[in-house]
């Protein structure tokens, strides 16, 4: 008895929740919406589970066709899952995280909508993240490419949508459009890799005659390796688009606008690996090219040390760990391209768990301090004018509460959200026995044996990793609190803090699931991916004695610089005289937002200005419609046309401009009188054409 | 008596009937307006017992009929219309929007209400017959025929400039026209028949002779299309005809213009279909990039989505011209996605017109707090048009482009850069749909005057709900959809693959 055929519920369970709150979430308040939408993922996560058990049983799996969806000639596209343990891994994440998530929302956005003063706006938010679950779980257990790319493309809707939730608003709570700026941005660079993606299901079904996985990966050995080079380098384009890796990945770091339990499910933890996921389930085509392998797994190990340096020098809280994402998914996307998909998983896993746990964490800070600014009981709206006045008349610098400057010495104000936090930077900055030193170390040890070149930027890049989460630790946990609102800061409720203490177990045991030795995930996933491309990692003390040491160092330096001597209010930051230019071009992102902006953004909008204004207006439709050909063709026409035509048409327009004139006193006379003969003019031809067939018939 | 009550003949003059009724009544707006609903509806429930009739496993011509008409010298015109897999989704649409149409005239239409209705059902009429018609003499008729109602929709109930835009309308089209009409004359002499499925049983002409006709039918159905660069009428006529005739517009008539390409170029001159097709393919991929950069620099909301209908056209044309099962069944199923997806947004921005009297981007901003149900509405609808999975643009432009690429690798187009560059519009399109969407939803409310404005009524709503189902249902599940036309696309596809064999 297996359970495979309840698959489909994966997907409708959070439907069902969308419709539901859709339907009366707004009218049954916010604890009814919370449930509703919470109860749809935990019911997901129930059906993964069973996903799960059934797949211990019967290791392979089943494809569980569902209905008809594309059928033209040879092109077969069913709305059929696909359950092996690829994808329960995925469902088991999505869902799992998804519910934890789902909770902690329930108490983070009742303080949120109402700093945002729409509180209706509630319900709309479990609304979106139950479509998004919906959609992530369409992308996970597709079983052709066409159905992942209904996910690939829902989730990323859901992602426009969440980013752009506060949609009148600035990240920093003012009004504007920066927010709505964010999200479209970020669709349009998923648009751009989702181009690439397209490409690859072209090719592919015009080289394997079907897009379903078990049609086509089976079969990789048979297709011209040049074309199965095509396809996974446009594939990469996808995946560069998704899972943000150079040079798409420039949406995720503006996507921090979104409400914090937004980032950590959607732009931590799960829609950004979907591209890891699209290659791991590819292994076959990306397997067959080693060339195409190495490319994917050079541009995930640059993005993974470029985006480190960022994040060594960014001050808001958000924004270092959605940088460290950046660089964490160019670990799993150089994992997977060296060809160590366990790895890769493996990282894409513990990631999740630790990942969100530090994204939540950070929601409990800034909720922390945005509490202590501004309480919400008591004189809430009082408090709030004078929040308003102080930032618009006065222009003074709105109070940032995602600005680890304005931190500091929180440990003793909310503990428990550090002691979890901590965890949490420490299983990131990869130190034993947490679940981050496991996976990291995978792949750092597949590095070493597959492509020099890919270990050393991995290392550098797990080195800064430690090193900017050290002082990220520093700057907002210890020292003293460099403002009132740091010092007034207030602990989050067990709503948020259960979720956390949760993800902080599995951040910490989470790396058992793949313990050295056993290797229970390399088996788990050999059931899917073959023996070739599921090997086991030999544990290598070298390699984690010399990374572990390597982090310690970086934590080290971190503690010389800000933990030493914590960092005073109005004081700069200490590395910026040290590294000088550097740390500009750090902090600046390297101006990569500026450079788009200047080669392609603009000329575009100089491009399609040109094109609306001076070429399709200016030129085609006023000078060689109106000028050149209007008198010329009016004339032929005429000469075509007169008497019979042109005295009809000429007659119409003459009394239609005296219409369009409008005021004369006859106008209507004429007017309709003449509507109505021609009305009649017409009923009585088809009459007398409908009498010639009969009599003549 | 047989002849009247030839289904075809019934669906087609239907409306007729209301137009009659609508003579007789006087000038009563309110009545008007429920008769022209009511014989509208009526139209759209024969259009389904045509469909009740129709046999979806038949790839032939369905309910035909042919009587002799104009049998004089050698001239052998019949009255002849059918319907197949190639033209019912088309003439299900015209029933199906004609009635959203009319029920969107509601508030808009105030003056001369009983004209505005007679038009607006002798143009179905039209409609209903260039689909149908399967003779050229009387497809020329009601192609022709079909001018008369719009020029008058445009020119009567338009906006400031109407006159202009009525006539420019009226002259482009005429103009192509009558290229296709000496095409038109040529064949029926020289063939010995008017009778289309006469032509193609003889389907004896010379390819030289093909390539000339080819072209000269092209000139009128790319106009109607349009086609880039003959689309100048469209942004004109579309700025100034009433809502409910930019609906019908898009929604239809632009149809006329691909469907013609369909009946007539694809099946009539194969050989020069698959000659010409890279030039063809060419022009529909240069609009479909065009008409998306174009859109984007917009101000006006009407004329931003006008724009973007080239660009949709584009893919609806590269489809037809890959010249296989898919490209044109992607083809046909997004000649239908368009009249739903643009139609819609015609309506939407009609429902605002309504509200505020004005259509400039710039006047708007943060709507979704003032109008919630109208921008959700408004964003699946875009959503919709842009392509997203799950609704119905992507389902049509994912399979056009999947034919097309498999025309470039060893088919009909020859290289598969048609379809890298028409896949750029897919960027592009989200591209200038999420500009528009920013621009009137997102954000801060900036203006006084929309911070009052209410959100959709029921008449409103009940016009857009429909179309949604659509929207959900063909991009869900378009199985249906698919298999009415699947047969028939077969059987015309199997005559290029005997064309490329010289």
């Amino acid at each position: 008895m297996d359970a495979f055929a309840l698959v489909p519920w994966i997907v409708f369970f959070p439907l069902i929740g969308l419709v539901v709150n859709l339907a009366f979430g707004r009218r049954l308040g916010e604890k009814f919406s919370a449930i509703v939408g919470t109860l749809a993922v935990l019911s997901a996560f129930v059906v993964a589970v069973l996903q799960l058990l059934s797949l211990q049983a019967h290791p392979h799996g089943a494809v569980v066709p569902l209905a008809d969806w594309i059928n033209i000639g040879s092109l077969q596209i069913p709305w059929a899952f696909n359950v092996d343990t690829l994808s329960v891994t995925m469902m088991l994440v999505v869902s799992g995280v998804g519910t934890l998530i789902h909770i902690y929302a329930a108490g983070y956005m009742h303080y949120d909508v109402r700093y945002k003063e729409d509180p209706g706006s509630f319900t709309r938010f479990f609304i979106y993240l139950n479509l998004f679950i919906a959609a992530m779980m369409i992308l996970v257990s597709g079983n052709s490419y066409l159905m992942l790319f209904v996910g690939w493309e829902g989730v990323g809707l859901c992602s426009f949508l969440l980013i752009g939730f506060w949609y009148s608003r600035n990240p920093d709570g003012s009004k504007g459009l920066l927010n709505s700026q964010a999200a479209k941005k970020a669709f349009v660079a998923n648009r751009v890799g989702d181009f690439g993606f397209l490409l690859a299901m072209f090719l592919t079904f015009w080289a394997f005659g079907s897009l379903s996985f078990d049609q086509v990966l089976p079969n990789a050995a048979s297709v011209d390796p040049r074309i199965i080079m095509a396809i996974t380098l446009c594939m990469l384009i996808g995946v560069t688009g998704k899972s943000a890796q150079l040079p798409l990945y420039v949406w995720l770091p503006d996507a921090m606008a979104g409400p914090t339990p937004v980032s950590a499910l959607i732009h931590a933890a799960t829609m950004v690996t979907a591209g890891v996921y699209l290659v791991v389930r590819s292994a076959p085509l990306f397997g067959a090219v080693p060339e195409a392998g190495n490319i994917v797994a050079i541009v995930g190990a640059v993005t993974a040390l470029f985006a480190a340096t960022i994040a060594v020098a960014q001050n808001d809280i958000k924004k270092v760990l959605a940088y460290s994402t950046i660089s964490q998914l160019g670990f799993m996307v150089a994992a997977v391209g060296i060809g160590a998909y366990v790895a890769g998983m493996f990282h894409l896993v513990t990631h999740a768990f630790f990942k969100a746990l530090l994204f939540l964490g950070s929601g409990s800070v800034i909720l922390a301090l945005e509490r202590a600014h501004h309480p919400l009981d008591g004189h809430h709206d009082e408090h709030h004018d004078d929040h308003h006045d102080e930032h618009h008349d006065d222009h003074h610098a709105p109070f940032d509460p995602q600005d680890m400057r304005n931190m500091g010495g929180l440990r003793k104000q909310i503990p428990t959200t550090y002691r979890v936090y901590l965890i949490g930077a420490l299983a990131l900055a990869g130190l034993p026995p947490l679940a981050g030193f496991f996976s990291k170390d995978e792949i750092l040890t597949d590095a070493l044996h597959a492509n020099m070149l890919v270990w050393v930027l991995l290392t550098a890049a797990a080195f800064l990793t430690a090193f900017y989460m050290g002082r990220q630790i520093w700057l907002v946990f210890f020292g003293e609190a460099r403002t009132k609102a740091a010092k007034e800061a207030v602990e989050s409720p067990s709503t948020m803090l259960i979720p956390l203490g949760i993800l902080a177990a599995l951040s910490v045991f989470g790396g058992l699931i793949n313990v050295p030795v056993l290797h229970p995930f390399t088996d788990w996933l050999e059931h899917t991916l073959g023996h070739d491309f599921a090997h086991a990692t030999v544990f290598n003390f070298g390699v984690a004695i010399f990374s572990t040491v390597l982090a310690l160092i970086a934590i080290y330096i971190s503690w010389r610089l800000y933990g030493r001597k914590p960092l005073a209010a109005g004081e700069a930051d200490p590395l910026q005289q040290r590294l000088g230019f550097a740390f500009k071009g750090m902090q600046n992102k390297w101006w990569v937002d500026e450079l788009y902006d200047a080669i392609i953004i603009q000329p575009y909008r100089r491009l399609a200005a040109f094109l609306a204004d001076v070429v399709d207006w200016r030129f085609w439709h006023d000078w060689v419609h109106d000028t050149l050909i209007g008198r010329g063709f009016g004339a032929l026409a005429r000469f075509l046309a007169e008497p019979v035509d042109m005295g009809v048409i000429d007659g119409i327009s003459r009394g239609l401009a005296a219409l369009a004139k409008g005021l004369g006193r006859g106008f209507s006379l004429l007017q309709s009188g003449y509507v109505r003969n021609y009305a009649l003019m017409v009923f009585f031809g088809v009459v007398l054409m409908i009498g010639y067939l009969v009599f003549s018939s | 008596m047989e002849f009247l009550l030839q289904p075809l003949n019934v669906l087609t003059f239907s409306p007729v009937v209301g137009v009659l009724v609508l003579l007789f009544l006087g000038k009563r707006d309110g009545l008007s307006r429920w008769v022209a609903l009511g014989t509208s509806l009526v139209t759209f429930g024969i259009s389904l017992w045509v469909l009740g009739l129709f046999n979806a496993n038949d790839p032939g011509l369905q309910l035909d009929f042919a009587y002799d008409w104009i049998q004089a010298a050698s001239w052998n015109i019949k009255y002849a219309m059918a319907i197949d897999g190639l033209s019912i989704l088309l003439v299900l649409l015209t029933t199906f929007l004609t009635p959203i149409a009319i029920l969107s005239t509601w508030h808009a239409v105030e003056e001369r209400v009983r004209d505005f209705m007679v038009f607006f059902l002798l143009l179905e009429v039209g409609m209903l017959g260039v689909f149908l018609a399967q003779d050229l003499f009387l497809f020329y008729i009601f192609w022709e025929f079909t001018l008369v109602p719009m020029y008058f929709l445009i020119g009567i109930w338009g906006g400031a400039q109407r006159m202009y835009a009525a006539i420019k309308f009226f002259l482009y089209t005429m103009a192509g026209s009558i290229l296709m009409l000496l095409a038109i004359l040529w064949l029926g002499i020289n063939q010995g028949t008017f009778h289309l499925p006469e032509l193609l049983a003889l389907g004896n002409i010379p390819a030289q002779e093909q390539f000339w006709l080819f072209l000269a039918f092209a000139a009128a159905f790319a106009i109607k299309v349009p086609m880039w660069p003959l689309h100048s009428w469209l942004p004109d006529a579309h700025v100034q005809a009433p809502t409910a005739g930019s609906v019908i517009l898009a929604g239809v008539l632009l149809k006329l213009g691909t469907y013609g390409f369909l009946r007539f170029n694809l099946q009539l001159f194969p050989q020069a279909a698959v000659e010409l097709a890279p030039a063809m393919a060419t022009l529909a991929v240069i609009g479909i990039v065009y008409g998306a950069i174009v859109s984007y620099s917009q101000k006006d909301v009407k004329k931003l989505v006008a724009y973007s209908s080239i660009s949709h056209l584009g893919f609806v044309m590269l489809g037809l011209f890959a010249l296989n099962a898919q490209g044109i069944e992607g083809a046909i199923l997004q000649m239908v996605n368009h009249g739903i997806s643009t139609g819609a947004l015609f309506l939407i921005v009609g429902f605002i017109y309504e509200r505020r009297h004005t259509r400039e981007l710039s006047e708007f901003g943060g709507l979704w707090s003032i109008m919630p149900v109208y921008a959700v509405l408004t964003l699946i609808v875009s959503l919709s048009s842009m392509g997203l999975p799950g609704l119905n643009g992507f389902v049509g432009e994912f399979t056009i482009l999947l034919g097309a690429w498999g025309a470039g690798q060893g088919g009909a187009l020859g290289s598969i850069w048609f379809t890298v560059f028409a896949a750029l519009g897919v960027i592009l399109a989200a591209v200038y749909m999420l500009y528009m969407f920013q621009k009137m939803f997102l954000g801060p409310v900036t203006v006084k005057a929309n911070e009052a404005l209410k959100d959709l009524s029921w008449r409103e709503l009940a016009i857009m709900i429909p179309l949604l189902v659509l929207i959900f249902w063909i991009g869900l599940y378009p199985k249906p959809f698919f298999a009415l036309m699947h047969p028939a696309v077969e059987q015309l596809v199997t005559l290029f693959q005997t064309a490329a064999i010289p």
